[in-house]
């Protein structure tokens, strides 16, 4: 813990790289125990991890037999499974259409990323890109054979329940931030309790709700499948944790651009709509990343209630009689899928944050 | 404008509550179609189902209430003991990565991105897998210290056992409660003395305590682990559930906690560093009477969310087995049909506990903010 800032070290920026990085390793007694110990630790846990992971690894083992033999991963169990885990039950010669669902899902997210496109416009890409996805998957137009969604499954599943969830959830977020900064004190008063009722339980409590209480909801008869139920219950959780969040960003606004709105004779919708969200939502793009970046990983739990996702289906593929044991290379496999794209929007929201700071320091 | 106020809002409130009245009329026209009687009057019926651990005694022919009593006390005690955790693996974890030694920051970032890159749901299910499917049983329990035994039955570790957990207990808070309040007398006066002699206090006063507890209960014994027959006998065996969801909510919830204990320190200028090193305090007194006492105020409001995250990812124990409110709610609504009730018992739980421990965090942080004129 010897000091903090580089000026502990004013000769540090003097040396070369080498002499810094042996400064950096050994400067101190206690980071030299440090460094030692780490090494040590790494040069028990990676060759290990590497045996485990790659050298010792049966990549093409025709079946289960062939895999328990060698002491590495069993890959070909998930190269066996791979279908099963990332697109589900969808029937097979059909499965093109996921796949293309969930890189329009995947397009629409990256172009949602560019500051270009950070626009009004762009909640017409999310539309045309979401009913685009709808289409593929449900079919029944454009010559496509209808495909109920109980079949539905794997990666394109989580996609959807995540980008289908901040697609609802944002606009409703948005108006609750807005409600609790009212002045009505009943309009204010009914989104502060949704707000903290919402934050104050888990998601999965919500599932619940969603797959017993939705029901005895309504009128009989009518009835809303599974899977609607549980992107109801993801949009209205997310939207008390989108609120909060724009609630943060309005309340950055200075009150002279309220001011300058009313003295140009605008009203509420239009002050809000063209001056004052405009602003506040820029402000805060880094922390809603975040909560989406939560959203994503929070679609996980929908395998409680039984619906079809990508941990369910890593859960389905572990449960084959004929490859029983392989349950850690399933979970490093779809662990490795939720890490690509969550460290992706991370990078994204930490270069966001990082851009707009040299921005305001020029 | 007034008028249109007021006109709005009441059409927020008559929609809010046409919306309730119909879906309270659907749901009530339901529960009749289905004869399913509404009401709280099923908690005092027998439960019927048996509760894998317990912190209170509990059989298949207590009532319902009791089991969801069992399913909060197993709750919060995941919860505390994982806040402890995490609160210092967290705290580790974010000093480290501001380490000037290269490695350890490295070592300490890819670790945190790691865990807050992946679902916890998901290292739930590696933990658990890892621990039943992976480990030995118990005959070939691992054996990493001595009276630890880790096998698929879960963990076994060295406990104390006899005398009056009780009252041992209620002597130890009373023994600190009097060791806070002398401290902050001593605080106050600002006497030297005082202040050292309070210092030496904690020992004397839990030493006293400990030995009352003794006497007042009999002898309390350091119980080591022994396998006999298919397990183990004697010391404290954890569960494989619940230390599946113990090592998951720590290790992923302190990711978190290093990232706000991270910048918490960093929220302290350099001038601050550099001013209390001109005064000539060493390093350790620099973070302990200058960056600490400052970063506490910017750590405190996050810390309390990660704290109620904890709370609530504890709710995933139903995935793994792991009898808390949820799982036990959940086993209770199916059985009985109280789909309703079931859920207000699980919201009105979580509820609570997410309402003390803002308040309890709220009180903290007014106490140690700044107080500015």
């Amino acid at each position: 813990m010897a000091g903090h800032t580089t000026a502990a070290y004013p000769h540090t920026a003097l040396k070369s790289w080498p002499a810094r990085l042996a400064a950096s390793l050994f400067g101190s007694p206690l980071n030299a125990v440090l460094t030692v110990l780490l090494v040590w630790l790494l040069f028990m846990a990676v060759p290990a991890a590497l045996e485990w992971l790659l050298f010792d690894a049966a990549f093409d083992a025709a079946d289960a037999q062939e895999c328990r033999s060698v002491s590495g991963a069993c890959w070909a169990f998930v190269a066996h499974k791979h279908r099963l885990i990332l697109l589900g039950i969808y029937p097979y010669d059909e499965q093109w259409r996921p796949l293309l669902a969930s890189v329009i899902l995947v397009a629409v997210i990256v172009c949602s990323c560019i500051r270009r496109f950070q626009r009004r416009w762009l909640a017409g890409v999310w539309l045309i890109g979401l009913a685009a996805a709808g289409i593929l998957m449900w079919g029944g137009v454009f010559g496509l054979v209808p495909v109920e969604n109980r079949l539905w499954g794997g990666l394109p599943l989580t996609l959807m329940l995540a980008t289908f969830g901040v697609a609802g959830a944002f606009p409703l977020g948005v108006l609750l931030a807005l409600g609790r900064r009212s002045e009505l004190p009943a309009i204010k008063a009914v989104c502060v309790v949704y707000i903290e009722l919402i934050r104050g339980v888990p998601l999965i409590s919500l599932l619940f709700m969603s797959s017993v209480m939705l029901p005895l909801f309504l009128p009989e008869g009518v009835g809303i499948d599974k899977l609607l139920r549980a992107q109801i219950a993801i949009i209205m959780f997310a939207a008390a944790y989108i609120a909060e969040t724009v609630r943060g960003g309005l309340q950055a606004i200075p009150k002279g651009q309220y001011e300058g709105a009313a003295s140009l004779g605008l009203g509420y919708w239009q002050t809000m709509g063209t001056v004052i969200l405009p602003q506040a939502l820029t402000v805060v793009i880094g922390p809603l990343v975040g909560i989406f970046i939560s959203l994503f990983k929070d679609t996980s739990l929908v395998m409680i209630i039984g619906i079809f996702d990508l941990t369910q289906a890593a859960k389905v593929a572990i449960s084959d009689p004929q490859w029983q044991g392989f349950s850690a290379e399933a979970y490093v496999f779809i662990g490795a899928i939720y890490f690509v794209f969550c460290f992706a929007m991370s990078r994204y929201s930490r270069w966001l944050e990082l851009s707009r700071r040299t921005e305001s320091t020029r | 404008m007034r008028w249109r106020a007021l006109l709005y809002q009441a059409v927020l409130l008559a929609a809010v509550g046409l919306v309730v009245w119909y879906l309270l009329a659907n749901t009530l026209d339901n529960l009749r179609a289905r004869n399913i009687a509404t009401g709280f009057g099923f908690l005092g019926d027998e439960a019927g189902f048996a509760i894998g651990e317990s912190m209170v005694a509990y059989t298949p022919a207590d009532t319902y209430g009791r089991a969801l009593w069992v399913g909060v006390l197993n709750t919060l005690r995941v919860a505390a003991v994982g806040i402890v955790g995490a609160t210092l693996l967290g705290t580790l974890l974010g000093i480290a990565r501001l380490s000037h030694n290269w490695l350890v920051s490295a070592a300490a970032g890819t670790y945190i991105e790691t865990m807050r890159n992946i679902p916890l749901l998901l290292q739930l299910f590696f933990w658990y897998a890892l621990i039943t499917e992976s480990t030995p049983g118990p005959r070939q329990a691992l054996n990493p210290l001595p009276g630890v035994f880790l096998s698929n039955r879960g963990l076994a570790i060295p406990w104390l056992e006899g005398g009056a957990p009780g009252i041992t207990v209620l002597i130890v808070l009373l023994a600190m409660a009097v060791c806070v309040v002398l401290y902050r007398r001593a605080v106050r006066d600002q006497s030297t003395e005082a202040y050292l002699a309070v210092r030496m206090l904690p020992v004397l006063l839990m030493s006293v305590a400990l030995l009352t507890a003794w006497w007042a209960g009999g002898p309390m014994q350091w119980q080591v682990p022994q396998l006999k027959g298919f397990n183990f006998q004697g010391g404290l065996t954890l569960s494989p559930e619940f230390v599946a969801l113990l090592v998951g909510l720590v290790l992923y919830t302190s990711a978190f906690v290093a990232e706000v204990v991270r910048s918490g320190i960093q929220a302290i200028g350099s001038g601050q560093w550099n001013a209390a090193r001109a005064l000539g305090l060493a390093p350790r007194q620099v973070l302990r009477l200058v960056v600490l006492p400052q970063a506490l105020r910017v750590i405190v409001p996050p810390m309390t969310s990660q704290y109620l995250n904890l709370t609530k990812n504890s709710s995933l124990a139903v995935a793994i087995g792991y009898p808390d409110i949820v799982s036990i709610a959940n086993t209770t609504l199916n059985q009985t049909g109280q789909a309703i009730e079931g859920i207000m018992v699980i919201m009105a739980a979580y509820l609570t506990v997410s309402l003390s421990i803002s308040v309890l965090m709220n009180w903290y942080n007014r106490r140690i903010a700044l107080v500015e004129r």
